[in-house]
């Protein structure tokens, strides 16, 4: 009898050689079932025969792990690993357990019931449930859920779109990645049923082309599960690496065959979206969340889960400079030091933790001393952070923030749609203030300086002025923006300016710069 | 392959992207025709989006991750040498995220996904571009 090896068919594993892997064992004699990743990221490629786990494997270590050898990999059961048993896993049930593409696994591991159940109990039931379990849009903004699919429900229109918004761009996030790669078939389940609760006949998946094998593993799953979701009817269309399309009208935009150009609300998307129509747009995660949600007493397990107004579960990534990087779902109200510091076992160079970056390229630079913020929409609000789209990026001691500070606005001026000026124009000259600042530069520029510029300062600035010019540029971006790549790159700015100051003026500090 | 489908555009651009490896001037003339668009409506998305080129760059590419997780991973630090591997025979592409995160710095070579890089990983992908 041949061993049965599984092994992940994820993009980062297969990024971290698993198909050689695979190609490995099979030639050892072995038969292999590619599954989901169970999100272990620095176990990848990760083996498990018959429950036990060694990793990361490399074809040189075959024989030895077929033999049950291997002992310095072997991290005995995987499911009783701490960082797989210390996780309340809903959205990632199946992670490491199905086949992803394998419409067979998703049946036997309670998919689709959550859908048979919605066409049970109807459209009212499902808004309801869906309603009390608290579920927030995982996109980033934490919008109720069931309010926005009943003010879709109840708009008028003939025709509807539920629109699931997968252009997941930010850095330190692959949840959506994960889950798509992973388990397609539990985002269509989920987008099925808002479809029936809002009374859309279509839908689209804006999916990010930086995302090949995701691209690849869902139009696979859309035909598998054409039949078992009609008449509602799903099309996969492909992102053209513009960062703004996460955001849902610049998405929509796109949709159209339009530049992705950012609307100004109102009209909300939910009356007026796609095609003029009444849309639903909600994350990957949000709709993946729903088939659990909608199965029998799934509401009020979800609701019991989590602090304040943040229920349920958040799959959180934890990713940058962190030894045990990967995929961690729990529920909210967890710290960043359980997070960084135990579970992510600190810093993968071994250096200090310097700083952590919370919610992607928009979030606030988190010091160490914030560490035991939980993790809770409102208490991140409070803290001038977002928790975004659950991402955790980890930067050592080496980390030069006045850098990132400076990068944060390069890649906003890079990204911008160009709709508004505050953020087109805003986010160029917030990276030539951090330049100027950086180089130690204080007299006006020759731009400053010609006859036509009456409103500049003709005089040198001190340091203390310019910092003034760059927090009052970064309010006029956040006050100012009409969506959040301009409104909310001041974010990661002003968090580093104030934990980090000393990383601003690396040079030509004179007496008068004292911060 | 593409009539009937609502707001078709970013579906025929990445098909003739693909086959010719740009979106050119005729390509955009031929398009904004069949849509009933001006030429200028088709261009002002050809160069919205960073995918579609206006003109097709014989070298194969090699696009690497530059964000902030790769970022800390110490992505940086590794680019002089990347230039220096790649010449003028590779085109290297910043991306903002490949979703590798975890496990950068990362790089994508046509849909081929490379992880764990260090300088000399790096150069090699870049040489076998």
């Amino acid at each position: 009898m041949s061993i049965t090896v599984r092994i992940s068919d994820d993009a980062l594993a297969r990024a971290c050689g698993a198909d050689e892997l695979a190609t490995a064992f099979e030639r050892a004699g072995a038969s292999v079932e590619r599954v989901s990743s169970w999100g272990m990221h620095w176990l990848e490629p990760l083996v498990e025969i018959d429950g036990i786990g060694w990793g990361p494997g490399t074809p040189d270590r075959v024989a030895e792990i077929m033999a049950g050898g291997a002992e310095d990999l072997c991290i005995g059961p995987i499911a009783q690993h701490p960082f797989i048993a210390g996780q309340q896993r809903l959205t990632f049930a199946r992670a490491g357990r199905t086949r992803p593409l394998s419409i067979d696994d998703y049946a036997a591991t309670g998919g689709w019931s959550g859908l048979e159940r919605a066409r049970r109990i109807g459209p009212q039931a499902i808004i309801e449930e869906v309603t009390q379990s608290g579920l927030r849009g995982r996109g980033g903004a934490g919008f109720p859920a069931g309010t926005k699919w009943r003010t879709v429900a109840d708009a008028p229109g003939a025709r509807k779109y539920v629109v699931c918004n997968a252009d997941e761009g930010d850095s330190g996030t692959f949840a959506d990645r994960m889950l798509i790669e992973g388990d397609p078939f539990q985002l269509i389940e989920g987008m099925a049923i808002a479809a029936l609760a809002v009374g859309a006949d279509r839908g689209f998946v804006y999916l990010r082309s930086e995302y090949p094998d995701a691209i690849r593993k869902l139009g696979a799953a859309l035909e598998l599960a054409a039949q078992l979701i009609a008449p509602f009817d799903i099309e996969l269309r492909v992102g053209a690496g513009a960062y703004v399309c996460g955001e849902e009208t610049s998405l929509l935009n796109s949709l159209e065959g339009k530049r992705g150009e950012v609307r100004a609300k109102p009209p909300l998307p939910a009356i007026e979206g796609l095609f003029g129509c009444p849309t639903l747009v909600n994350n990957v995660l949000t709709l993946a969340a729903v088939p659990h949600i909608v199965s029998e007493g799934g509401a009020e397990l979800y609701a019991a889960l989590g602090t304040g107004r943040s229920r349920g579960t958040m799959p959180i990534q934890l990713a940058g400079n962190i030894r045990h990087g990967g995929l961690y779902e729990t529920a909210f109200g967890i710290t960043l030091r359980e997070l960084v510091c135990d579970i992510g076992g600190g810093t993968a160079s071994g250096q200090a933790v310097k700083a952590v970056q919370v919610g992607g390229p928009l979030g606030a630079y988190i010091h160490p001393d914030q560490f035991d913020l939980p993790f809770d929409y409102e208490a991140y609000a409070g803290a001038d952070a977002l928790i975004g789209h659950g991402g955790v990026v980890v930067f050592d001691d080496t980390a030069d923030m006045g850098e990132m500070a400076r990068f944060a606005f390069e890649f906003c001026a890079a990204e911008s749609c160009g709709k508004c000026t505050p953020c087109r124009i805003g986010a160029v000259r917030g990276a030539e203030v951090i330049e100027r600042i950086r180089r130690g530069e204080r007299a006006p520029g020759p731009i400053e300086l010609a006859p036509q510029m009456h409103n500049t300062v003709k005089t040198a600035r001190g340091l203390r002025e310019q910092i003034a010019l760059l927090e009052d540029l970064c309010e006029v971006m956040r006050d100012g923006s009409l969506c959040a790549l301009g409104g909310f790159t001041p974010y990661p700015v002003l968090s580093a300016l104030k934990h980090w100051p000393q990383d601003f003026a690396i040079r030509a500090l004179e007496p008068s710069d004292e911060l | 392959m593409h009539a009937g489908r609502e707001g078709p555009l970013l579906p025929i651009l990445h098909a003739v992207q693909a086959e010719f490896a740009c979106v050119d001037e005729a390509a955009e003339k031929a398009i904004a025709k069949a849509l009933n668009l001006t030429r200028a409506e088709v261009h002002g998305v050809v160069s919205f989006y960073h995918d579609f080129r206006a003109e097709p760059d014989p070298r194969p590419t090699v696009q690497i991750c530059r964000a902030e997780a790769c970022q800390a991973r110490g992505v940086e630090a590794l680019m002089p040498g990347a230039e220096a591997a790649a010449g003028d025979r590779v085109r290297l592409e910043a991306v903002y995220c490949l979703g590798l995160c975890s496990a950068g710095p990362a790089a994508r070579v046509g849909d081929t996904l490379h992880a764990r890089l260090d300088a000399e990983t790096l150069a090699t992908v870049i040489e076998q571009a």
